[in-house]
Formats: C-alpha cells, structure tokens, sequence
C-alpha cells in the first residue's frame, strides 16, 4: 500500500515535471519572437491550461480524500454531547466544501477562460456595489446562522449541571502520566495540593483532610456507562491537555488550578469492540503489523506487541517535554456493576498510607 | 507634502556633490530604503532555507520512525546518534521551524522587504522618513537572526517548547534541558526582533502619512500601501505585549517571580511558586500572536492584489471595499486571540464570545475572495510568474480560510484542537499563501530591486506549479489525520498502535514535501543567476501603473532624478476606455500611469 501511494505521488510529479520541462522547451524555441521574460500569447495559453487541470487536480484529491481516507474518521461518539458534535461538524463540512468547490471553480475557470491573449480587451469594471452587498450579506447570514447553532452546542457541553449521582472523577497530570482519582464512599475529592506530595502519596492528597481518606487513586481510567462524569482536571508539572478524541473531549491541564470538563460515555468498551466500524479498523491494522512484524524479525529484531483488542484512550496534546507522544492513559467504559466491583478492588488513599 | 520637495530635492544635489559613497556605506550600513530591503530580502531567505531543511527533517522522522537517516547524523550530531533522532531534538525543530517561518521569513522577509521597497517608491518620496531608524531595524533584525541560529549550536540544545513557548515548559530547565541556555537565546533574540519591528512599522506609518506626493490622496494609493501601512499600526499595537510576555518569562526564569508559576512538583521537589497562571500567558502571547497572523498575511494580500490588477488589465475590483476589508480584518483580528485558548481553562463565556468576533472576521476575507475573483473576470490575463503565484495565493487563502470557520467554533474546536487539523489549517491559510505572497513580490519586482534585470520565467513557471501540486498534496490530506484525532508535535506515533494506519498518509506527505522543498532549489537557482545574467527588460515590464515604475534602472539616492513625479489619478486605470469607447483613453495603450494627468476625452472618476 504504501510503496503503491508513493509511486503514486512520484509519478503524478514526474509527469508535471515532464509536461513542465516540455513547456520550457516549447518557449524557448518560440523565443525568436522576443518577449523577453514577459508572458507572451503563449505562456497564456498554457498555464490556462494548466489552471483547468489544476481545479481539475483540487477536486479529484477533495474527492479521493473524502472517499479513502473516510476510514480514517473517529467512530460515532461514544458520548452523549457527542452526537450534537459530530452533526455540527458535518452541517459545517458540507457547507465548506460546498463553498470551496464553488469559489475554487469560478477561480481557476475565469482564470482559464479570461487568459491574455493579443488584442483581447479587458473589461474596465472597477466597482459594485450591489455585487459588494450581496457577497457581504450572504455570509453574514450563513455565518449568523453558524454561530448561534455553535453556541448553543457550545453552552451545553460547557455549561453543564451536575446531576445528582454525577461521578466526579480527578484526572492528574504528571509528566508523562495519567492518574485517576475517584472521590470514593462520600463522593467529596479530599484536599490536594503538589506540597502534599511525599512516598506513597503521589498526587498530593492532604492526609489532614477526612474527605481525602477514602479517595481512590488508578492507573487507568473506569467510568460507568450511562452516567454522568464531572472530570476535574489537575497538573503537578507543566501544562498538559487531557483528550479523549472518542467522547469528542478535550480540555487543558493546568498547575495552579482545576479545570473540568463533564460528559456522559454511552458506548461500553465491550460494545464499541462489536461495532463494524472498530473491527475493520482492527483487521487493517492486525494486517499492518503482521507485515511490518515479519520484516523486523527478517532483519533479526524483535516483533511488535499484539495489538488486539481496542480500548478507548486518554492523550496527552499538549507539549510537555521529551515523551509527550508517549503519555497515555486506557479508559474503559463498563456497566455500573462492572464498575463497581473494579472500584472495590482499588486501593483507598488510606490504606496506601497505613501500608507504607 | 509639497512643501518638502524641493527641499530634499536640494539636500540631494548636495549630497551628490560633497560625498562619495563607500563600500560599506552603499551595502552595509546603507540608509537607503530599497539596499535595505535587499538585506531583508537575502537574510529572510537564508532564515527561510534554514527553516524549510528543518521541516523536511522531521517530516522523515515522521514518515519513517524507525528508519536510520545519516543525514540526521550530519546535521544533528550528537542528537541523532547513528541516525536516529532524538525526541527533544524533534522538539527543538519544530519549535525553531515555526519561530523562523513566523517571525524572520513571513514577517520581517516579507513585510520588511517589500514595505521598505516599496513604501517610498508608490507613494513618490525620496526615501523613508528616516533612513537612519530604518537602516538600525534592519541591523536589529540581522542580531536576532544571529542570536537564534547560534542558539542551535548550545549544549542543551535549541529552545523546544513550541514557537508558543507555553510557561511552566519554556520557564523550567528541569523539565527539558532546552529550556535552559536555548530558550534564554531565544528569548533576547525575539526581544531584538521586536524591537527592530517597531522601529520599521513606525517609520512605515510616519512615512506613508506624511511623506505622499503630491496628488497621492489616501484613496489613490495603491492597495499594496494600504496593507503595508495596516500591518505596521497592527505590528505597533500587538507586538509590545508579546515584549511584556517575554520580560515577564525573563523574570520567572532568572529572578523568582511567579506571573507565570504557581504550584509545581518537579524533580522531586516543590519549587516555592505561587499563584502565577500560565493562562495569563497564553493571553498575553495571543494576544499578539493571533494579530501576528494578519501581519504575515495582509502585506501578501496587499502584493497579491496589486499583481492580480495588473497582470489583470483590470482595475482591482471594489477598490474601497478592499480599503474597507483590510481595516476591518486589522480591527477584528486584534480581538480574537482567545480562540486559540478555547479549552485552555478560560471561562466558556469568553469562549462564546470569541466564536463571535472570531467568525465576523470570516466576512471580510470572504469579501477580499469575491473580489478577487471578480477581478479575474472578463479580463485578458497575464500569466506572468507573480500572476500565478497571485493566483495561488487565492487559492490556499480559501481553502485554508474556510477550515478556519471550524476552528473557530468553539465547539468543534473541541476535538480537533492541537491535532494535524490544525496544522493543515494554519499552513495553507498562513503559511503556504503568504510564501506565495513573498514569491509574487518577487517576480513582479525583481526587476525594481536588480537593476531591470529579470528572473527567467520559465523557471518560475516550474517553480509555480511543482510548488502549488505540492502544497496541497502535504496540506490537504493532512486535515484527514487530523480529523482522525492524531495529536500534533508528537515525535512518533508508534506508541499507539491504533494510529499503525495512518503511516501511509505519513509518508505520502513527506513525499511531497520533499518534492516541494527540492523544486524551491530552481528558485533559489533562478534568483541567484538573474542577479548576475538575468536578461535586463524594459523600464515598466509589467506595463503597470504605479510611480516605481517611472524610476530608472539604475539606483540613485532619492529614486527620481529630477522632481518626483505628481499624481493624478488612482492606480488602478488598467484598459479604461475613452469617453466615445472607441479606444483606450491613450489610444493603443491599456494602461495610464498615476503620473499621466486627466485627458480630455476620459470621464472622471472618484478617486
């Protein structure tokens, strides 16, 4: 596939490159007719050819882009905003695109279609102003339209009420890290702060504070399904951004304070595995790695990791040193039961400190 | 503005008479604005070469995670032991890729070069209103350029915390050794690099107010003035925040201070920082940093529209809409910073607030497309080099303009934020169109900078169209990846298996910014050689209106020989008919420069 794309891509430039060559040597025989380096009738010609393929080229990769690297897309959302998001982009995709594929068009093809030639005149039209009040208005009104749909969607991500049986869950950020503290029985996250940090005691929670007592500090990321979670975000470091690409979330981690950020996951890890979507998407990448494994044991190195079975994941995207593009975290999503009997299994911050 | 004239007109006999120029008074100290604007030119190419190579470095690296490269050993050396590239040094080019493409070619390379060039000559005055500041701008800017390239060769390596070198990351050596020495470097170089973008934008403003012509209203100017006279009262406005924002770094860094810090564990111990906010940060360097965007950007719209009128034989259409999209883009985008900071923590009102002004701002560029466009219309264009790179320019403008209105809903910004989306996006609508910003200038005035002489236009041509197939092949499917959730600035993306598809996009694009990159080498070829043996044209090759092109070849101090030439009409008088329409106002010719006065057989216009 790959050498395939490259020769792709080496071919369609060796052929521009080509035609360019065959373009330079055209125009240096017509150079008897000395325009100097000022386009003459025949530089005209055929860079409006030129431009006809070029709107041509534009369109075929939008075309080829949609179609093959729609594969590529995130699968549904696996959270409840998250439909509301993805319907918003798709309204503002095919409205670019519909506008892309037009003013493109129009460009290349006036470009075409008005190219110099020897005794054509121009049209001496300087101004409009009807014209001028229609491309104004109209994307003001688009625009409008965009915008108060967006803030709507915008208010109910983030503006969000708690509900009463909310999960509120601290995610922690150190570098390259993620923790996950859940508030434990009172449902009420102890006090923390980096001068609290000593041994056992990794996050920071203040041992003075009763509340803290029963937190729950992990390594990875549970929540149960149908439920709200309020994530409240804090960093021991530098800035960091917890991401969640399949919960359309994302909010920055910053020391100094908490952010948060809230959604309701609906897909459970078992059931996301299910989908048509995540299968194919797991055959194309068992096949990769299957490929890529032989070659590396070939030339006596170790094969990959087995990569089988999808799980949700947690990014760091914000820059945060050396293995930033290595600080991950697994989040599964299961039944209220599931979760609970995981979250009996975990260590409560109290006795993490009786143990030390 | 008259009164003036004879005076300097004067001061120039003299001048003539009692002083021989010297060697380093004509090319290196030089106060003369369009020697200045070649300084800027060659140095903001050479910071451009540099640039682009760091690029393609890591764009193998990307393409090919596993693969040893020598030429990593060679250029990186102990950061790249038997080729394979060390994860703070990718850092490292990123950062110092998208500091010099932002500041040092797309900033001072472009708008330094052509404002100095170009601001004197349109508007018909002897020179800057002082050539003096004019000639310590440069200077300043040719010290930041050292200082920054010599902050490659530090121990710790070159600043890597990002060109947005986000606090608490650029403020502690202890979470990456570059934030040590590096960012320091980086930071004194950026503090000269203001300082010398000030003293330029001033003497911008003041020379485009005071030192017109005679006849040259503020409505006759040519739209390459306009935007170049925005750009610096936007550069005057926004930059010195980003000096506060580096003085207040300084200060986290060297003195204790804790604008910027408050809370951190790190190395084992806790520094004693208190309630500082690295958002404080974020809103001081965007503040800058977004209006930033427009200062690459309108000098390029500004050469785009004089080259497209031109090449055109056609008045630019709506001239005072353009006038009005231009100020109205200059307004706006000094109220927008915060969409870059949407899930940075800020309070979600702000963010709608932003989502507002930040997509009003879509309607005057899409103002400035529809003009263009229409200009193209029923016109006899011309495809000189600089018309397709114009054209160019229009092109990746919308395309990278439109992904803009998802960015900057707040909403959708959610889950494409800091991810390849974004990356594809900026470069096509900042990057790629005002390169070609810079390149059309070129072409077009190549002939006002070197003595008549010419770049060889089928080079350009090659040039042209490699360049434009490439860009989009890099910077279109790489929304697709973006869009898939992979996060930017990560140095490989093997770590995660789910994104083991994604490889071959990776290499398709390094493939084609290869290409790319090689075929800038025909330029470089071509401007060099035309230098030297470039074949000399006429005076007004391009046939074009505006007074640069009264000027003769040669360079003199004070541009016109004699009196400077006054103005009667706007610049925009391309294939204007006569009254009965049975010819062009000056039969047989479609062009009337602004030193031609009104004819009796023409109909007046407004401006």
């Amino acid at each position: 596939m790959t050498v395939f794309l490259v020769l792709i891509v080496i071919i369609l430039f060796a052929a521009s490159v080509w035609q360019m060559s065959k373009i330079y040597k055209l125009s240096q025989i017509k150079s008897e007719v000395d325009s100097g380096e000022v386009a003459n009738n025949k530089d005209n010609r055929i860079n409006a050819k030129l431009m006809l393929m070029f709107v041509i080229f534009l369109y075929f990769i939008s075309f080829y882009c949609f179609w093959y690297y729609s594969r590529f897309y995130l699968p549904e959302a696996s959270s409840e905003h998250g439909g509301k998001y993805d319907t918003l982009m798709f309204v503002s995709i095919a409205l670019i695109m519909f506008v892309q594929i037009i003013t493109q068009g129009l460009l290349h093809i006036f470009a075409y279609k008005y190219h110099g030639k020897k005794g054509r005149k121009a049209l001496f039209y300087a101004d409009n102003d009807k014209l001028e009040f229609i491309w104004t208005i109209i994307p003001v009104v688009v625009l409008a339209g965009l915008i108060i749909y967006g803030l709507f969607t915008w208010s109910d991500i983030m503006n969000f009420e708690k509900d009463e049986d909310a999960l509120v869950v601290e995610l922690y950020a150190q570098r390259f890290n993620w923790r996950a503290r859940y508030a434990g029985d009172d449902n009420t996250l102890g006090n923390a702060n980096v001068r609290f940090i000593e041994g056992a005691n990794t996050v920071g929670i203040d041992a003075s504070d009763d509340d803290g007592m029963d937190d729950i500090v992990t390594q990875e990321l549970h929540l149960p399904v149908g439920r709200q979670v309020v994530f409240k975000l804090r960093s021991q470091d530098v800035l960091h951004s917890a991401y969640m690409p399949h919960f359309r979330a994302q909010m920055n981690v910053v020391p100094g304070m908490i952010t948060q950020f809230s959604f309701t996951p609906t897909v459970t890890t078992e059931e996301i595995r299910g989908t048509e979507y995540i299968q194919d998407k797991m055959r194309r990448i068992k096949e990769i790695r299957t490929t890529r494994s032989k070659e590396l044991v070939a030339a006596g190195d170790v094969a990959l990791d087995d990569y089988d079975q999808f799980d949700y994941y947690l990014l760091c995207n914000k820059i945060c040193g050396a293995s930033h593009y290595n600080m991950q975290m697994k989040i599964v999503v299961e039944t209220q039961e599931e979760f609970e009997a995981w979250l009996k299994d975990q260590k409560t911050f109290k006795s993490t400190l009786a143990q030390q | 503005m008259s009164a003036h004239a004879p005076a300097i007109d004067h001061a120039h006999e003299e001048h003539g008479h009692h002083h021989k120029q010297t060697f380093i008074s004509t090319y290196i100290f030089s106060t003369d604005h369009k020697m200045i604007s070649k300084q800027y030119l060659i140095t903001g190419l050479i910071m451009g070469f540099i640039g682009i190579s760091m690029s393609l470095l890591f764009r193998l690296q990307l393409a090919w995670p596993e693969e040893k490269f020598t030429i990593f050993e060679m250029l990186l050396g102990k950061w790249a032991e038997n080729g394979v590239m060390d994860p703070s040094i990718y850092l490292s080019l990123v950062t110092i890729h998208g500091t010099i493409m932002v500041f040092f070619v797309l900033t001072a390379g472009l708008s330094g070069t052509f404002s100095n060039l170009l601001i004197p000559l349109q508007i018909g005055a002897r020179d800057m209103a002082s050539g003096f500041l004019n000639m310590v701008s440069y200077w300043l800017f040719f010290l930041s350029s050292v200082i920054m390239v010599c902050s490659l060769f530090v121990e710790s390596g070159p600043a890597a915390a990002g060109w947005t070198i986000y606090p608490p990351l650029s403020a502690l050596p202890e979470s990456i050794p570059a934030s040590g020495m590096g960012m320091t470097l980086w930071l004194v170089s950026l503090a000269i690099f203001i300082a010398s973008s000030l003293l330029g934008s001033l003497n911008y403003i003041v020379t485009v107010i005071n030192l017109r012509t005679k006849g040259m209203s503020m409505t006759r100017l040519p739209l390459t003035i306009w935007a170049f006279f925005v750009t610096a009262i936007i550069g005057v406005v926004s930059f010195p925040v980003l000096l506060s924002a580096a003085l207040l770094l300084i200060m986290d860094r060297s003195f204790g201070t804790s604008f910027f810090l408050s809370d951190i564990y790190i190395g084992g111990e806790v520094l004693h920082n208190s309630g500082g906010s690295p958002v404080l940060f974020e809103h001081l360097f965007w503040f800058l940093g977004h209006p930033e965007v427009y200062i690459v950007l309108l000098p390029a719209l500004g050469i785009s529209s004089e080259v497209i009128a031109t090449n055109a034989r056609k008045p630019i259409f709506g001239y005072r809409a353009m006038v009005a999209s231009i100020l109205a883009i200059a307004f706006l985008s000094t109220i927008v910073w915060g969409h870059h900071m949407f899930v940075s923590g800020m309070n979600p009102f702000l963010g709608s607030v932003f989502t507002f002004t930040t997509l009003l701002i879509a309607i005057p560029s899409a103002v400035k497309a529809f003009n263009y466009i229409t200009t193209l219309w029923k016109g006899n264009l011309q495809f000189n080099p600089a018309m397709l790179f114009s054209i160019g320019l229009v092109s990746t403008f919308i395309t990278g303009g439109l992904t803009g209105i998802i960015l900057g809903d707040s909403t959708l910004d959610i889950n494409v934020h800091d991810t390849y989306f974004v990356v594809a996006h900026f470069h096509l609508v900042m990057g790629i169109s005002a390169l070609y910003g810079l390149f059309a200038g070129v072409y077009h005035w190549f002939p006002k900078m070197f003595q008549g002489r010419m770049l060889n236009k089928n080079l350009g041509y090659v040039h042209f169209w490699v360049t434009a197939i490439g860009s989009y092949a890099i910077f279109f499917p790489m929304h697709f990846i973006g869009m898939a959730g992979l996060p930017r600035r990560y140095y490989t993306n093997t770590a995660f298996p789910y994104f083991d598809d994604l490889a071959d996009v990776n290499i398709m694009i390094t493939v084609a910014a290869l290409i790319t990159g090689a075929v800038q080498l025909v330029f470089v070829y071509n401007f060099i050689h035309s230098i030297f043996y470039g074949k000399k044209g006429p005076k007004n090759p391009w046939k074009s209106n505006t007074l640069e092109w009264t000027t003769e070849h040669k360079h003199i101090h004070g541009n016109w020989e004699g009196a400077i030439p006054e103005v009667y009409r706007w610049s925009y008088d391309y294939s204007k008919l006569n009254e009965d329409e049975t010819d062009y106002v000056i039969a047989g010719q479609d062009y009337i420069p602004q030193n031609i006065p009104l004819q009796e057989n023409e109909e007046e216009m407004n401006h």
